[in-house]
């Protein structure tokens, strides 16, 4: 839309008919240069302190694509995706039955809300990893049984874990986002016949979704660390990984900072993941996409070398 | 002979073969029956007995103040809303209840949706789905609720989109069209279902003025076609117009009712005169 209204009214040799466009000195923000010299300066302080510090810096890019630690990134992804899987798919139902008109449903929904957001996702990991106390075989009838420690490996334990705690954030979330839709979507969908399943997944969820991206990224982010707590149950994901080897080859304090790398990493390209998400969820509800992050450099770049029109 | 068919009809309607059924519909079955509706939304009572009668093919209004029930009546219809006494029938059949003897007894969520099928609703804020454009908006319920195929439901669609002036508009995003546009793809999403009568809950009232002529156009269009029209609307020039006949709601009664041309003009009841008197 913007790039139409440069055209017409961009090219400077040809000044549209009318009044002379007005060409004044603009106000200068003395503040804002102060500012980035003082900002500049403190991080400066800080990164010299650190360069300083009986840390051997050397260790880190020497162990950063270590196989290992690999196997720990890729484990924690994996612990990541899946068990926020488990999180989004089990709070939409949460929600869902939290909503419905059925008591029995709702009272379960708000009971394991209830119960999941009350306690500590440690304790929680802990006790799933100790629940073989407990039960000592799994029996599913014909279809499978073994003993409980074999079933429940830390893979298991942790992805239980984490997804069933989880889906109680997501429920509210998801609760949230339904809530936010307009009824009268759903009488429209009501009125030409559509049934509550059917309004709910075409209609209702779609426009929800607009609501329920933003913070589910935020929860995936969180998510992403929370998976280092599963190094308590002895599941070898990044940090456990990075622990173990700043054990053994004495670069304990390196090893942290490398991990801590790694899931900025992680975490910033989960960020530009949401950002298109959330963008192909907001179709239909502003007038244009908001741009791309390539068209926004670009749209900046073309803007620099003329003159800002009323648009820009 | 005639009543006493129609008595028999009644009494033997349900163990009636669907043929007999059908002719007799058309002949003698209104389309909507009113007798002795309430309804209460808590303690307030917003309908204290409606009794009125919509025939087949017809285009019947309801004008009123606001608050009088009118579109609270016409969400019973399609059952939007659980009426408290009374009995309305639509086509013959009971809204929302199935009598068994001397008992009602309540349709199941699928059922009622089945007899959605058939009441196209217009709204006053057109709640068309924001995330689909005026095509998609149009083609869903007959491919979600009626099995049509893609291919035929678009082709449908666009002959709909056509016949309310916007074929170049299909795939727009409703965010991306007038109110007036928006309200015209309203009705075709409606029209998409093939319903047998149509309910418009003040169709114009959110529109700028500028933008009320071209969806009273489409809905002329439609009453020329012989649909069956519900129309609650401040609009007296559409009602005197296209009107087969009008009632006059207030309070949540029917305080006056007939021809559209001789209540607008010559209203017999008191509260109908200071009314119009002011709406005109």
């Amino acid at each position: 839309m913007t790039v139409d209204i440069d055209k017409t009214t961009g090219p400077a040799d040809t000044p549209p008919a009318g009044p002379e466009a007005i060409k004044a000195i603009p106000v200068r923000h003395y503040g804002r240069y102060v500012s980035a010299v003082v900002a500049l300066a403190l991080l400066g302080g800080v990164i010299y302190a650190f360069s300083q510090g009986r840390i051997n810096w050397g260790a880190i890019p020497d162990y950063f694509f270590n196989d290992r630690i690999l196997g720990g990134v890729g484990n924690t992804l994996l612990l990541t995706v899946l068990s926020m899987l488990i999180g989004i798919v089990g709070g939409i139902l949460l929600a869902v039955m939290r909503l419905s008109k059925n008591p029995v449903t709702s009272s379960i929904a708000w009971f394991y809300i209830w119960f999941f957001r009350g306690t500590p996702v440690l304790v929680q990991l802990i006790v799933w990893f100790n629940l073989g106390l407990v039960f000592e075989y799994i029996n599913l009838g014909p279809i499978y049984r073994d003993e409980w420690s074999d079933f429940m490996t830390p893979f298991l334990t942790v992805l239980l874990g984490l997804g069933l705690n989880e889906a109680a954030y997501m429920a509210e979330i998801c609760r949230a986002g339904l809530l936010a839709v307009d009824e009268g979507q759903t009488e429209a969908a009501h009125a030409l016949g559509m049934s509550h399943a059917k309004t709910l997944r075409r209609i209702v969820i779609p426009q929800a979704m607009r609501v329920i991206v933003p913070p589910t990224g935020n929860e995936v982010i969180n998510m992403l660390k929370t998976t280092s707590l599963v190094s308590v149950v002895q599941y070898s994901e990044l940090f456990r990984v990075a622990q173990d080897i700043g054990q053994t080859s004495g670069a304990p304090a390196e090893m942290l900072f490398l991990a801590a790398a790694w899931y900025l990493l992680l975490t910033s390209v989960f960020s530009v993941g949401q950002y298109y998400l959330e963008r192909y969820y907001a179709r239909g509800s502003s007038r244009s996409l908001p741009p791309t992050p390539f068209q926004k450099i670009k749209a900046n770049m073309l803007s620099l070398g003329r003159p800002k029109g009323g648009m820009a | 002979m005639t009543e006493k068919s129609e008595n028999v009809e009644k009494v033997e309607k349900v163990e009636k073969s669907e043929e007999t059924e059908k002719t007799v519909k058309h002949t003698t079955v209104p389309m909507v029956k009113a007798e002795g509706v309430h309804k209460s939304f808590g303690h307030v009572e917003v309908l204290k007995g409606i009794d009125l009668e919509v025939k087949t093919g017809e285009v019947f209004c309801l004008i009123g103040p606001s608050g009088s029930g009118k579109s609270t009546f016409l969400r019973c219809i399609n059952h939007l809303e659980k009426i408290n006494a009374g009995r309305l029938y639509v086509d013959g059949e009971l809204v929302g209840y199935r009598q068994k003897g001397d008992k009602l007894y309540e349709l199941k969520d699928s059922e009622v949706a089945l007899k959605r099928r058939d009441i196209g609703m217009v709204f006053q804020r057109f709640n068309l789905f924001p995330h689909m454009t005026a095509l998609e908006n149009v083609i869903e319920a007959p491919i979600q609720v009626k099995g049509t195929s893609r291919a035929q439901a678009r082709e449908r669609a666009m002959q709909l989109l056509e016949r309310v002036g916007l074929a170049d508009k299909a795939g727009n995003y409703p965010s991306q069209l007038s109110g007036g546009q928006q309200q015209r793809v309203a009705i075709a999403r409606a029209l998409a279902m093939d319903p047998k009568l149509m309910l418009f809950d003040e169709p114009t009232s959110a529109l700028d003025p500028e933008l009320v002529g071209d969806v009273l156009d489409v809905m002329r269009d439609l009453a020329e076609s012989g649909m069956t029209m519900i129309v609650v609307t401040h609009e007296m020039g559409f009602a005197r117009e296209v009107g087969d006949s009008l009632v006059f709601m207030d309070g949540g009664v029917v305080v006056e009712s007939g021809n559209p041309r001789d209540v607008l003009t010559d209203p017999q009841h008191e509260r109908t005169q200071a009314f119009l008197s002011k709406v005109l």
